[in-house]
């Protein structure tokens, strides 16, 4: 087998990894916790009809998506309604693609040993290409707000692309300390930097939490989910949205959550890696994809109890946040890494 | 039982009006439990008015109600001199002596106008629309004499005495209220600037149907209509077709969150009008289960507007806390929402034997709920932003609008029936009135929140000098008696029958009762003509002119506060719409 | 460009995936639409007018402005960040002149206002 037959197989195989595990799997699963989570910290049962323990009720509600009459409105500029979905969809999964989700995995083959790196991608621009998908999403918000030709709709739409691009400049500036240190935009790097020094959480404890509470208005969750604020905007973006299409919006915000609390673990808690434990050979590889799940799972359980308990801003509450205290707190950032960075070489 | 009306001194400021105004106002008698009554006529209502809202031994600076009578079907011996067909009866309180008064005018049927009082309590704007739209009496210089109640469609005006009930109308759309608004914002805003915002009838944030009308620039609200009457029935017309006890589980209907304290104070009315005594066990246990109702209003209303903060969690906390109560009263009474448990005279049946160690329990559940919740939003950062200055609304502005309890409260004046009127037990107990002076949606939240705490001291208390005897009282002239006597007595059947057929038979007359209600001042006016149903009901209820207000305190914030400010206002659409 | 392939492989099958979905279940979604439902919502009553026939408020355009001032300078720190570590003393002097005039135009934006809501 030659080799670059051989990464084209790695490629698909890692692909359906991913689709099987984190889309198939983990997202109605993470719908199901996020109810369940709820729940608990409400003091009731939660869904616990569907399956045992309600496993599959994320399921039986795909097939109510799937079978429910799908409305258009009148008014509404039919192409763009329609396409909104994807553009919100498509970008969150696929930002999948560059996360680094293991050490790498050695697979022998005809007497030959591939290194196969689990990651999808491992683009160069790392990071920005993150940021790039994001800010495609946001479209899809804008224009599923502005095409259903609903008031509430484009409150909660014009809200949205202000909240995330507000929250954008604040999560790529705190972001920046990061690539300071690993000195390269390759999350593989990044991560490989925090394995031989220290957690980026640490030292640059100021940048974490600053991207952390951005990681959160970027994926409209509370206490930042104002494009969506039921009780203001009835559903805000999404209201003239029915069946699967709302769904699709429902998915991109899941798909959204999981792959922030990656990127959050990726950039500040060490992704993959333990201190002191060297991940290699097939045991090591499969160790590290579980803690890699371990610690996204975390920030994901933190993201379900953040909505649970906390109320939601208001909307110049959110801006002033945003321009007023994280923008500059974000440029103090830089500038404190940059000065550490300057004197550990010194 | 009296002690209501005990702690209402005489009209002392009489020598007063009687030296300033002469002849053209006379103090009206009227039963021993009533408030004062002072009459005049429409021509020196004005100046009257001015008058008691100003002097210093007056000071009735806030108007409760305006209560439109129809005296046509009056008995000839209650017919008043003047010979007038309507007469309005206006409901004043006065927050320095602490003192009701009522100021009676009669209104000739040919023209039946009387002069505007909006300029003097502005709370009047909507209660003199309310009786134009049922009753037909104009209010000469009112900015904005519309339909209330009714839909704009409607024709006749429903309370009259000769309005055939069973008419139906065709009521199509029409959307006044737009238009309302554009007049209003068209001058001075670029119409394309801004956009008008329905809000409501169906909007998750307006718990009922409601509706507001908000004119946005951007998310600031510029200018803002409310508009109420979604979910009208006409209480009173549907009270004056049945019999007393039948009016009853109409009173539910009210305010559907606190459904047992409706029912007290209605039949508190009827009792205070027959003069009938009410067993001390009855008075007990409807002051331990109006507290448990106050406690489920309040629950009601931080939770559904702590849900309109986004924090949702909350809500489960404080209806977990109402679905205990519920289980407690049906305990008592068998039903959980709607109790009809009250009844004239007492109560409908006992409680259960457990009933003093469940409410204890009952009390220690509330209050582990209550530490949940305070825990999570009393000292939250996002709360507080969300909440501190929004919908604020002056002391002055407050008492001028008309509203009473916890939103008056948190306003800073500490005025509250069970302290300033005492009833039933209120003034055997210690308890107190909490009183914040921010004005804002958080001094409300934080009224509402120890006042629940004060009404689990109340119940403790009342808990445990619960007395013994029996449950309703033994006159079988208002109370249907036991069945063994209707059985085996003569007369027993006669009155069960003279009750069952008849209805009770009240004393003519006209009474204002008035409870602490959750929302503040649950008034009653009653009219009397002695025959065995309401010749005329009016309810006061509280949360009518704090809905009134509401577009007053909105305008100049945003969207997001205007949701917040509704839900602390807590307005029950049963009650308001009625 | 070869890194990318699979992204694109990626993006390819989350935008198929949905519409097959949509496809097949085509066949088994009731479609009864009425002018009633196809309204846009306005809280229960009828609309009269359509979100399209206003203008929204241009504090909205002015956060874009401001973010498009502020994004494309962000972009011209990422590469200096990655070559931090070999620019050290110069990169960091630079860098400061860089935000401090940055700064500047931070500090007037807010000076007049177009940060507030009000």
């Amino acid at each position: 087998m030659s080799p670059e037959l051989f990464n084209v197989a790695a490629a698909g195989a890692k692909i359906a990894f991913v689709w099987g595990v984190v889309l198939a799997a983990l997202l109605p699963m993470l719908i199901w916790a996020e109810r369940r989570v709820a729940a608990f910290i409400q003091d009731r049962p939660g869904p616990n009809r569907v399956g045992p323990l309600g496993l599959f009720q994320s399921l039986a509600d795909a097939i109510k998506f799937f079978m429910k009459e799908d409305v258009t409105p009148t008014y509404a500029d039919r192409f763009l309604f329609n396409l909104a979905p994807w553009i919100t969809l498509v970008p969150a999964i696929t930002t999948f693609a560059i996360i680094p989700f293991g050490s790498s995995l050695p697979v022998t083959l005809g007497g030959q040993t591939y290194d196969v790196p689990l990651i999808i991608a491992d683009v160069n621009v790392g990071v920005l290409y993150m940021f790039a998908l994001t800010s495609i999403g946001i479209y899809g918000i804008v224009l599923a707000g502005y095409t259903s030709n609903d008031k509430f709709s484009l409150l909660g739409g014009i809200r949205s692309s202000a909240q995330i691009i507000s929250y954008e400049l604040a999560m790529g500036i705190s972001a920046i300390g990061v690539f300071m240190t690993a000195g390269s935009l390759r999350l593989p790097e990044v991560v490989a930097y925090q394995q031989q020094h220290i957690w980026n959480v640490v030292p640059q404890i100021l940048g974490a939490v600053i991207f952390i509470i951005s990681a959160f208005a970027e994926t409209n969750r509370l206490p930042f989910d104002l494009p969506e604020a039921e009780a203001e905007l009835v559903a805000g973006y999404h209201t003239e949205y029915s069946a699967f299409k709302f769904a699709m919006f429902f998915m991109g915000e899941y798909a959204n959550m999981v792959a922030a609390s990656a990127l959050i673990v990726t950039l500040y808690f060490g992704g993959w890696s333990l201190p002191g434990i060297a991940f290699t050979g097939v045991a090591g590889a499969l160790l590290s994809i579980a803690v890699f799940a371990a610690k996204t799972g975390l920030f994901i359980f933190i993201f379900l109890w953040v909505r649970w308990t906390l109320p939601r801003f208001r909307y110049d509450q959110l801006m002033d946040l945003g321009w007023k205290v994280f923008l500059p707190l974000s440029v103090l950032n830089l500038l404190y890494v940059a000065i550490l960075v300057a004197a550990g070489k010194a | 039982m009296t002690a209501q009306t005990a702690a209402q001194p005489a009209v002392s400021f009489a020598p007063l009006l009687e030296k300033k105004f002469g002849g053209a106002i006379r103090p009206e008698p009227g039963p021993k439990s009533d408030i004062p009554t002072v009459g005049c006529d429409a021509a020196t209502l004005k100046d009257l008015a001015l008058f008691l809202r100003d002097d210093p031994n007056a000071k009735f600076d806030l108007l409760l109600d305006v209560v439109s009578i129809d005296r046509s079907r009056l008995p000839a011996a209650m017919r008043p001199r003047d010979g007038h067909r309507f007469g309005l009866s206006y409901l004043l309180y006065s927050t320095r002596h602490n003192q009701h008064l009522r100021v009676r005018v009669g209104v000739p049927e040919a023209d039946p106008k009387v002069p505007t009082l909006v300029d003097t309590w502005p709370a009047a704007n909507w209660f003199e629309r309310e009786a134009w739209d049922l009753m037909g009496v104009t209010f000469e210089g009112h900015p904005n004499l519309r339909r209330l109640l009714t839909h704009n469609g409607f024709v006749g005006h429903p309370l009259r005495k000769d309005y055939e009930a069973s008419q139906r109308w065709l009521c199509t759309e029409e959307d006044l209220l737009k238009t309302e608004l554009a007049a209003r914002t068209e001058v001075e805003e670029d119409i394309f600037e801004t956009m008008t915002l329905n809000f409501g009838p169906s909007h998750p944030a307006t718990h009922g149907t409601l509706r507001c009308v908000f004119r946005v620039d951007g998310e600031k609200i510029v200018a803002a209509e409310s508009e109420c009457g979604y979910l009208h029935r006409n209480f009173e017309k549907m009270a004056e077709e049945h019999t007393f006890t039948q009016v009853i589980p109409y009173t539910d209907r009210l305010n559907y969150c606190s459904p047992m304290i409706n029912g007290n104070g209605y039949a508190r009315t009827i009792e205070q009008m027959l003069g009938i005594e009410v067993p001390p066990r009855a008075r007990a246990v409807r002051s331990i289960l109006a507290e448990f109702s106050r406690i489920m209003d309040h629950m009601v209303c931080v939770g559904t507007n702590l849900v309109d903060l986004g924090a949702l969690t909350n809500f489960w906390y404080a209806y977990q806390a109402r679905e205990q109560i519920y289980s407690l009263l049906e305990a008592c009474c068998g039903a959980r929402l709607t109790s009809s448990y009250a009844r004239i005279g007492g109560l409908s049946n006992d409680v259960p034997a457990n009933f003093a160690d469940w409410c204890r329990t009952l009390c220690r559940e509330i209050e582990d709920e209550l530490k949940e919740i305070d825990g999570l939003i009393t000292k939250n950062r996002i709360a507080h932003k969300r909440m501190r200055g929004t919908g604020y609304i002056s002391k002055a502005d407050a008492i001028a609008y008309g509203f009473t309890g916890p939103c008056l409260r948190a306003s800073g004046v500490g005025y509250d029936v069970r302290k300033d009127a005492p009833y039933d037990f209120y003034d055997e107990v210690d308890f107190d009135v909490p009183v914040a002076d921010g004005g804002d949606n958080f001094a409300r939240y934080l009224v509402r929140m120890e006042e629940m705490r004060q009404s689990i001291r109340i119940i403790e208390q009342l808990v445990k000098k619960l007395p013994g005897g029996p449950i309703v009282s033994d006159d079988y002239r208002v109370v249907l008696p036991p069945k063994e006597m209707v059985y085996n007595e003569m007369e027993g059947l006669i009155y069960h029958f003279k009750v069952v057929f008849e209805g009770i038979k009240v004393p003519p007359g006209e009474i204002y009762s008035f409870t602490e209600g959750g929302n503040g001042e649950l008034g009653y006016s009653l009219v009397s003509d002695g025959s065995g149903r309401p010749y005329r009901l009016k309810v006061r209820p509280p949360c009518f002119p704090l809905f009134a207000a509401f577009e007053k305190m909105v305008i100049g914030g945003m969207v997001s506060d205007a949701v917040a400010t509704l839900g602390t206002l807590n307005i029950i659409a049963g009650e308001l719409d009625r | 460009m070869a890194d990318y392939i699979p992204v694109l492989f990626f993006a390819v099958m989350a935008a198929i995936l949905p519409v097959a979905g949509l496809g097949i279940m085509a066949l088994f979604r009731p479609s009864k639409p009425d002018p009633i439902k196809l309204s846009p919502y306005e809280c229960g009553v009828e609309p009269t007018s359509e979100a399209w026939d206003h203008r929204f408020s241009v504090r909205y355009y002015l956060i874009a402005v401001l973010f498009v001032v502020f994004d494309v300078e962000t972009i011209f720190v990422f590469p200096w960040a990655v070559m931090y570590q070999k620019l050290l003393l110069f990169g960091l002097i630079e860098m400061v002149i860089f935000l401090g005039i940055l700064v500047i135009g931070y500090v007037y934006v807010w000076k007049r206002g177009a940060l507030t809501w009000a």
